[in-house]
Formats: C-alpha cells, sequence, structure tokens
C-alpha cells in the first residue's frame, strides 16, 4: 500500500473538513426546527447522533409535528429516505476494507458527503482518507451545530413567528435541488408532490407522502426513463464532480 | 408510541439500512431498474413532503399562504446557487415578515 504525499493528504482533509463545516451549519436549522415541532433537546440530540442522516431527521420531525399520530409515518419516510445510505454503503465498502467494530463505525458514518468525498478521490488511500476524515467532520459538527440550533430554537417561542414552519419546506428544497438533474427527476417530483396534495385531505398525516413515493416506481417501469445519478450535494469548492 | 420510541425506532432503522449496505453482496441491488427507483425515491419523498408542508392545512386541505411565498423565494434563491443555510434563512424570514405584516 503506497501512502499518500502530504500536500495531497492535506487537499484531501481540507475538502472533508470544508464539506463538514458547510453541512455542519444547517444543523443549526435542523435543531431549531427540531424543538419547534415538539422533541425535547434531548430527543434532537439523540436523531443526530444515532439516526444522523439529513434528509431523514427534517423528514422525521416535519411529520410528528403535527402530533405523535404521525410518527409511524414518520418512521417509515425517514426510513425510505436512508435507503440511499444502504447503497452507498455498497459503493464505498470494497473501498474501505472494514470489519468488526470499525465496519459498524463506517456504517454510521455513511452519508451523502462522506461517500461523495470518498468516492471523489482518484486513488484508493486518497478515498478512504476523504471517507473517514469527511465523515468526522460531518458528525462532529453536524451534532454541535444541532445542539447551537436546539437551544436557540428552544429560547425562540411559537415557530410560526419566525417562520420556521416554511423554513422546513425551504430545507427539502435545499435537498430536493441537486437532484433535479434531468427531465425525469422533474417529473417525478411534479407528480409526488401532486399525488401528495390531491391525497392529503384524504389520509391522516403523513400518508400522504408515503402514497406519492409510489410514484417512484414509475420511474422503474417507465421505459422511456433515463437513469439518473444519485446526486449527493454540491460543494462550493468542489475541485470536481464529486458525483457518482 | 412515546417520542422517544418513535426516535429510537427510526434510528435504529436508519442504522440497519447503512450497515445492510456493508454485509449484502453487491450484486443483489444491481439492475437497471432497481437504480432508477432508489434514485427516484428520494426526488418523490422531498418533493411529496414540500408539497405537503407548503399547501396544506391542520386538516389536509389546499391553503394557500406565506409559506407558498416563502418557498418561491427560497427557489429562487437555489436557482441564484445561494449556500443551504442562506435559502432556509430567506424563507423564514419571509413568512415571518408577511405574518407581521398581518398575512398569514
Amino acid at each position: 500500500m503506497t501512502t499518500l504525499a502530504p500536500a495531497r493528504r492535506r487537499q484531501v482533509l481540507r475538502q472533508s473538513l470544508s464539506v463538514g463545516i458547510a453541512t455542519g451549519a444547517y444543523g443549526v436549522s435542523f435543531g431549531a426546527l427540531s424543538v419547534a415541532a415538539g422533541l425535547s433537546l434531548l430527543q434532537t440530540q439523540a436523531l443526530s447522533l444515532l439516526l444522523f442522516s439529513g434528509g431523514s431527521q427534517f423528514a422525521f420531525v416535519g411529520l410528528v409535528a403535527g402530533g405523535l399520530g404521525g410518527a409511524p409515518a414518520a418512521i417509515a419516510t425517514s426510513t425510505l429516505l436512508g435507503l440511499r445510505n444502504g447503497l452507498y454503503g455498497l459503493q464505498v465498502a470494497k473501498m474501505l476494507q472494514v470489519s468488526g467494530r470499525r465496519r459498524a463505525l463506517a456504517a454510521h458514518l455513511t452519508i451523502d458527503e462522506s461517500t461523495a468525498v470518498g468516492v471523489a478521490q482518484p486513488e484508493e488511500r486518497a478515498g478512504r482518507l476523504g471517507f473517514w476524515a469527511t465523515g468526522i467532520a460531518v458528525f462532529v459538527l453536524w451534532n454541535l451545530m444541532t445542539l447551537v440550533g436546539a437551544v436557540i430554537g428552544d429560547a425562540l417561542g411559537d415557530p410560526r413567528t419566525y417562520g420556521l414552519d416554511a423554513a422546513a419546506a425551504a430545507a427539502f428544497c435545499g435537498l430536493l435541488w441537486p437532484r433535479l438533474k434531468s427531465r425525469d427527476a422533474v417529473a417525478i417530483a411534479g407528480l409526488a408532490a401532486l399525488v401528495a396534495v390531491l391525497v392529503a385531505p384524504h389520509a391522516p398525516a403523513g400518508v400522504p407522502v408515503l402514497v406519492a413515493a409510489m410514484s417512484a416506481l414509475l420511474a422503474a417501469l417507465w421505459p422511456a426513463a433515463h437513469r439518473d445519478p444519485a446526486p449527493p450535494h454540491h460543494w462550493a469548492d468542489e475541485g470536481r464532480e464529486a458525483d457518482r | 408510541m412515546t417520542m422517544w420510541t418513535a426516535v429510537l425506532v427510526a434510528s435504529a432503522l436508519a442504522f440497519a439500512l447503512k450497515f445492510l449496505g456493508y454485509v449484502v453482496p453487491a450484486q443483489w441491488l444491481d439492475g437497471p431498474r432497481t437504480s432508477r427507483v432508489t434514485s427516484a425515491l428520494p426526488i418523490a419523498l422531498l418533493s411529496a413532503l414540500i408539497a405537503v408542508q407548503t399547501l396544506t392545512g391542520p386538516s389536509g386541505s389546499l391553503v394557500v399562504d406565506s409559506r407558498l411565498v416563502a418557498v418561491a423565494v427560497a427557489c429562487a434563491a437555489l436557482a441564484l446557487r445561494a449556500p443551504f443555510l442562506l435559502v432556509v434563512v430567506l424563507a423564514a424570514g419571509t413568512a415571518a415578515l408577511l405574518r407581521a405584516l398581518g398575512w398569514s
């Protein structure tokens, strides 16, 4: 196994840290939204520590915001959104070559960001470094910023006064935006939104989202549909295409 | 179900999925159909979440209020490549401002 040149090592670490900072920054909005949705500070922190997957966490708190009746749908939606982490695991497992406790730790850190930085490196050694450094940086900063957001959110009072309900929808827009890379993606998004709004008056909270998710199946059956890459986020400082 | 149960169950399932990626043989999930569903799923889920959170009231009926304007501002900011945090802050600020002006 060749070692990494110090300059190259610093380059990977710098990329990992900047991704960690960018991701951590919106941990603030998660923390604030979560306490606004009625979770305690401890429950909010538990989600960031244990669930540790931004999209799933935002979805979870969004769906329990209307009351615990939304909890089953919140769990289901969060889990469906987490499916992609399992696919990332398939991608990075070969590169990481881990077993035992390190494998469990690697699995926990397998998210959009760590996978993107890891697979973007041309050398396997740099890929491993990028995966671990990004995973750890995002984990630490995401959790710290969740705490900051939860404390701020707790102090604010009625979330509607500060537009925090709209902030939740905007957060989902931010997560969806980089995925709308093709006409198929836009069509799926439009269909899902339409189905969700049509079903909403006739179903308990959370169910419309799950029904709308079925429109994703159409994408698989539609013969003319193109395959979208599973895209992680964009980073501001990204030197190369991190997707794929 | 208590909130704690929900939090812990969701967390356990999230970890189980992540871990599965490391233990199942990679060829299980090969194939264009599977990959189309798995890349389309987050798109459909996120879009449906946006629609429900922006356009429906507590009873699930269609409601047009300041949230829609806020999300439009968020999308405009995203189109201009604004960073995530700014997008969220702009949306919250828009809704807060409209409400302070007396528009629901």
